[in-house]
């Protein structure tokens, strides 16, 4: 058969690649017409995680209440670091949970793809929907954690602003942010389970340098100016701070950390579904 | 080539090769280190197999084909590859619509029930929510789980998850549809049922490609069967005359191996 026969034969009969990727619209609609997939998928995952134990899924609001009673107990009264912060309780759990977020989103997508190995084995449809389903099924998990939060600032006599209306637009931004993030790593750990090593040195740093349980201003006082900017206009700490500054009377709100939580957001949202989508025909075996 | 066949399946000079990674993750911390420092890339570790080597084939609507070749011949790769599940290395395939693989290990999760099992592997073969309610009576009553389904998959026997996952993919109507029935099991009963149902769906089902344990059931169901042999193709044409010069191929390379002995 000779090459102009074959593309006779795909023109006149409308025959479409099975291994070229389409074009990022047509992806984009493609995963947009698996939504009610994704959906069942982060459900799944959601009752697979607490099927086992005998809690289920009370462990959903306990494991964020024990993760903010530990980092309390030890950064709050053994290390001393709540040193010139006002309701330090609130600014750690926020701190706690916001990155929680993040970090728990990014690992998993991470391995999105290959712990799904068996599914994408047996049918073909956009690849972006497995870290899609892992970052939705942690939004869900995210709010639960915000409501214990939002109980956490009422009871530590936190005044019901204007500001928490700002709450929303916080929301929307970081997890476009994240979803990027994930999408990026999604497919580094695609093809190398190496990544999923490395990671947790990568998430650990990164929570260090966020300034989730001291605040960045006091803690590089000592420091070269632009090491505390530098500190302070990272992905983590501006989404922190951006929470922090709408459920917070005592935090100062900045418009600088408004301008990269909008600029982060859309970086990384466009960066990571570009990168991932042109990825797509490399995450088939 | 007659002028009113429609095409629905077009394999153009088809390559796939599979990349194994050996040794480097199965040997010991001690060989590993010992690899690195003796400066071995990591690339020698590395095997190609070079399953499919350039086939090329039209596929027509209302076309049943039978694929037939030993173990490793490229039956499996070249099934996979027209399902878009495989990245050809050179060469294409060209499909009028999305071709679905039936027999493959579908996943399912094994923490959720059977039910909603079939919501996840409907979904996931592109159906509606509500094309998935309308399958779901079905596939239940195919599988035989009635009983068991709303029980944790993890709690089904290999068998049962089997079942489950053949009626799940079996429950659609397909126009371009690829069977491969080495890769499914279950007891012979339900093997027996599975048949029956792989023949209705060829001949329901717009283009067939079936890969089966039996000879029987290609020379039963098929109207052309294609001869694999090392990744290339030997043989293409009438089921009878293929499968024909295929039997007696195996019986030269039997005589041929006795007499040697």
């Amino acid at each position: 058969m000779t090459d102009n026969s074959v593309n006779r034969i795909i023109d006149e009969f409308g025959l479409v690649s099975a291994s070229k990727i389409p074009s990022l619209g047509t992806y984009l609609k493609q995963t947009w017409q698996r939504r009610d997939f994704i959906i069942e998928l982060a459900r799944a995952r959601s009752t697979a995680e607490y099927s086992d134990s005998m809690l289920g899924r009370v462990w959903q609001l306990l494991t964020p209440l024990l993760n903010a009673a530990i980092y309390f107990f030890i950064f709050g009264l053994l290390l001393g670091t709540k040193k010139g912060i006002e309701n330090y309780t609130t600014f750690l759990v926020a701190g706690v949970f916001v990155f929680n977020f993040m970090q728990v989103s990014v690992t998993l997508s991470a391995s999105a793809l290959p712990r799904n190995q068996l599914l994408t084995q047996a049918n073909n449809f956009p690849k972006l929907v497995l870290p899609l389903a892992v970052v939705l099924q942690q939004i869900q998990q995210y709010f639960v954690s915000l409501a214990v939060l939002i109980v956490i600032v009422l009871l530590t006599g936190e005044p019901v602003t204007l500001m928490w209306l700002a709450m929303p637009v916080v929301l929307v931004l970081q997890i476009l942010f994240t979803t990027g993030l994930g999408l990026i790593f999604a497919r580094w750990g695609a093809n190398s389970r190496d990544i999923n090593q490395l990671l947790p040195f990568f998430t650990r740093s990164w929570r260090y340098v966020s300034g989730v349980f001291f605040s960045i201003t006091v803690f590089t006082a000592t420091f070269a100016e632009w090491v505390s900017t530098a500190l302070q206009l990272n992905p983590g700490a501006v989404y922190i701070d951006l929470v922090r500054d709408s459920l917070m009377t005592s935090q100062t709100n900045e418009p600088i950390i408004w301008i990269m939580g909008v600029s982060w957001a859309f970086l990384f949202i466009l960066f990571g579904l570009i990168y991932f989508y042109r990825g797509e025909r490399k995450y088939v075996s | 080539m007659s002028a009113d066949k429609i095409p629905t399946v077009v394999v153009d000079d088809l390559h796939v090769r599979y990349r194994l990674i050996r040794g480097a993750r199965a040997g010991s911390a001690a060989g590993a280190l010992l690899s690195l420092l003796s400066g071995k890339s990591p690339g020698q570790l590395i095997q190609s197999v070079h399953a499919v080597k350039g086939v090329s084939l039209t596929a027509y609507a209302g076309d049943t084909i039978g694929l037939v070749g030993r173990n490793g011949s490229g039956k499996s790769s070249l099934l996979k590859s027209i399902a878009g599940l495989l990245q050809p290395s050179q060469g294409d395939v060209y499909t009028s619509s999305q071709a679905t693989l039936l027999g493959v290990t579908g996943a399912l999760n094994k923490a959720v029930s059977g039910n909603r099992n079939i919501t996840i592997g409907g979904l996931a073969m592109g159906m509606s929510r509500a094309e998935v309610e309308d399958i779901r009576p079905g596939v239940i009553e195919f599988a035989d789980l009635e009983e068991f389904i709303d029980l944790p998959m993890g709690t089904y026997s290999t068998g049962m998850q089997a079942r489950l996952r053949f009626s799940i993919a079996a429950a659609r109507q397909h126009e371009i549809l690829l069977v491969d029935e080495t890769l499914s099991t279950g007891d012979t009963e339900f093997q027996e049922r599975s048949q029956t149902k792989i023949r209705s769906l060829a001949n329901s089902a717009g283009t067939v490609f079936l890969v089966a344990h039996s000879q029987t059931m290609i020379r039963e169901v098929c109207n052309r069967a294609i001869w694999l042999d090392q990744g290339v193709i030997k043989l293409d044409g009438e089921t009878a005359e293929v499968l024909d010069a295929y039997d007696a191929d195996i019986q030269e390379k039997k005589a041929a191996k006795e007499s040697g002995q």
